[in-house]
């Protein structure tokens, strides 16, 4: 376990570099001169000149990436052109933002998810299995940024119950947590219903009830505890999906997150902020996928590692 | 049974086949069917709820949201199709390349591919908007770079299955060259997990051009684009919800249609994935 944890963190280090040269080539992926495009047209010469060496590309670009490696190591993504701050801490704060929301998602999917599927496996002939598998599929085809708006329209505009948005409260969190979670609360419910479904099949559960176990335990104790695995997977890749998923859920709600900074600093063509912030999101995906990996490790004694 | 005979009992996928033809018929006749001209301002009829002349009422500018719909589909469905196709384009020779030579060409390929797969494709969306900018093409562009590591994945995987077969390595001792061992013996075995994907994928770039269009980094309006409809009419949505509520429900209605096809094609292609759901 142990020499998995070292392997695994070492497996990282590839991977990010991959990401960081990726961040780093997007400012000379873009047609054109960056320069140019982010001041005015009217910008004179020394201007452009000028934001040309503030932005490192006035150097051969093997002493640039050097360079741009170095400020990285010290934490820092080139300095936002609209705010004159750095890019990076500009976009912390609504990073935590968008964390907060994407959990408050994803424990919205997951409890209401896997109840539904608990139930659903549970009561296979009943009509939550049917509803289970519509709610899946509304799930993944309602379009997140619509769904956001006709939450707006009936609880805020005619019921008057919850902000339309902003944060800061307990309340502005609830629409766009609900909204971003529709989409993995199908997908957690249909996997969980699916897993359930095949373990009361499994000869232990036909033994727990033969020795007269009430159904209630065989169901939770027995049954639920060896489907939890797929569960686990698809709850924390959800995670994953909830950081993306959020940035048109932040737009409709006004939520100061990270993927309306990104929006943002594509429109203004604020390439620096657009770099800090991908590369913010990237680095939290791989930081998830890790967790991911070792809690499996932890979970499941049968798997064994190399 | 033949999967043809499955797939004609299975109700929802052939009522989500039903969907996707109505949309196609309509997108490709939307010169000819849409009763308005798309773009045609009338500030008489601004935020106009449907009437018996304009069957689903008219936006902020007035203008007739049946026939901007019909042109939306026509613009959704052609970028939807164009990324697929770029996705299957570029994805497919590169799974097929790294599961038939598997050893330093699989690392090279998978490695990148496993990277790209863990992050959410809408980021790899807006970087590509981010370099390239705005509009149909680069929509193309952004959304086919999305779906590409998923396709190789899953043609990786098909080849290295299919690519220990008999057949395969009898052309191998026969002489014949790669590309041609891919082409005529590997690639007609892995061809219906690939339509599979190609359907469902087809879905997520429908959801994906329009929630990119409604963030203002896709279609750019005047032109019709549905995501983009609902943008520019949130700021009405208290005095005249009809013209967001409406093109969300088309958006729906064509994901949705693309998914359950999706699906019937995976249960009826292949039955023993069926005890899944």
């Amino acid at each position: 376990m142990g020499v998995y944890v070292v392997r695994r963190l070492l497996h990282m280090i590839p991977v990010v570099l991959v990401v960081v040269t990726l961040v780093f080539l997007m400012l000379h992926l873009i047609p054109g001169d960056p320069a140019q495009l982010m001041l005015d047209p009217s910008a004179s010469a020394q201007e452009v000149a000028a934001l040309r060496h503030q932005l490192g590309l006035d150097q051969p670009i093997g002493r640039e990436y050097v360079e741009f490696l170095g400020h990285l190591l010290r934490g820092s993504i080139g300095v936002s052109f609209k705010t004159g701050r750095s890019a990076l801490a500009d976009a912390l704060p609504p990073f935590q933002r968008t964390v907060e929301l994407a959990a408050a998602s994803v424990v919205f999917a997951a409890v209401l998810g896997v109840g539904l599927g608990i139930a659903a496996g549970a009561w296979s002939r009943s009509v939550l299995s049917p509803i289970t598998m519509l709610v899946a599929l509304l799930g993944v085809s309602v379009p997140t940024f619509w769904l956001g708006l006709l939450l707006i329209i009936v609880f805020s505009l005619k019921l008057g119950l919850l902000p339309a948005g902003g944060a800061g409260s307990w309340q502005a969190l609830v629409l766009p947590a609900v909204t971003l979670g529709s989409f993995s609360l199908g997908v957690i419910a249909r996997i969980t219903r699916a897993s359930m479904t095949e373990v009361l099949h499994a000869d232990y559960v036909r033994t727990a009830r033969a020795k007269g176990a009430p159904e209630r335990i065989v169901i939770l104790r027995h049954a639920f505890r060896n489907a939890l695995i797929p569960v686990i997977t698809i709850t924390s890749l959800s995670f994953g999906y909830a950081l993306g998923g959020a940035v048109a859920t932040e737009t409709v709600f006004a939520w100061p997150g990270l993927g309306r900074h990104i929006v943002g600093a594509i429109l203004a063509r604020d390439y620096p902020s657009v770099q800090a912030g991908l590369f913010l999101f990237a680095l939290s995906f791989l930081i998830v996928n890790l967790g991911m990996d070792l809690a499996y490790a932890a979970v499941n004694p049968r798997i064994t590692y190399r | 049974m033949t999967a043809w005979r499955r797939f004609l009992r299975d109700r929802a996928a052939v009522a989500g086949t039903a969907l996707i033809a109505a949309y196609v018929v309509l997108a490709i006749g939307a010169p000819w069917l849409v009763p308005y001209d798309p773009s045609q301002n009338d500030l008489a009829l601004r935020l106009h709820p449907p009437s018996w002349q304009h069957w689903l009422g008219n936006d902020e500018l007035g203008r007739d949201i049946l026939s901007r719909l019909l042109g939306g589909a026509r613009t959704s469905l052609l970028i939807s199709v164009g990324a697929v196709a770029l996705a299957v384009a570029v994805g497919v020779p590169l799974g097929l390349a790294a599961g038939y030579f598997r050893g330093r060409v699989d690392a090279l390929i998978s490695g990148t591919v496993e990277v790209l797969m863990a992050f959410p494709g809408i980021l790899l969306a807006l970087a590509v908007v981010a370099i390239f900018g705005f509009g149909v093409v680069k929509l193309v562009l952004a959304i086919g770079v999305y779906s590409v590591p998923t396709l190789a994945w899953l043609a990786r995987g098909s080849t290295l299955s299919v690519g220990t077969m008999e057949y395969v390595e009898a052309s191998r001792a026969m002489g014949q060259r790669p590309a041609r061992i891919m082409q005529r013996h590997i690639l007609p075995n892995i061809l219906s997990p690939i339509i599979v994907q190609g359907t469902l994928r087809l879905a997520t770039a429908v959801l994906t051009a329009a929630t990119l269009s409604f963030l203002g980094l896709g279609v750019q309006p005047p032109e019709p684009e549905w995501g983009a409809m609902i943008a520019s009419s949130v700021g009405y949505i208290r005095i005249a919800p009809h013209a967001t509520v409406i093109p969300g429900i088309a958006l729906m209605l064509v994901v949705l249609g693309f998914n359950v096809a999706g699906d019937g094609l995976r249960d009826s292609l292949d039955p023993t994935m069926r005890h899944l759901d």
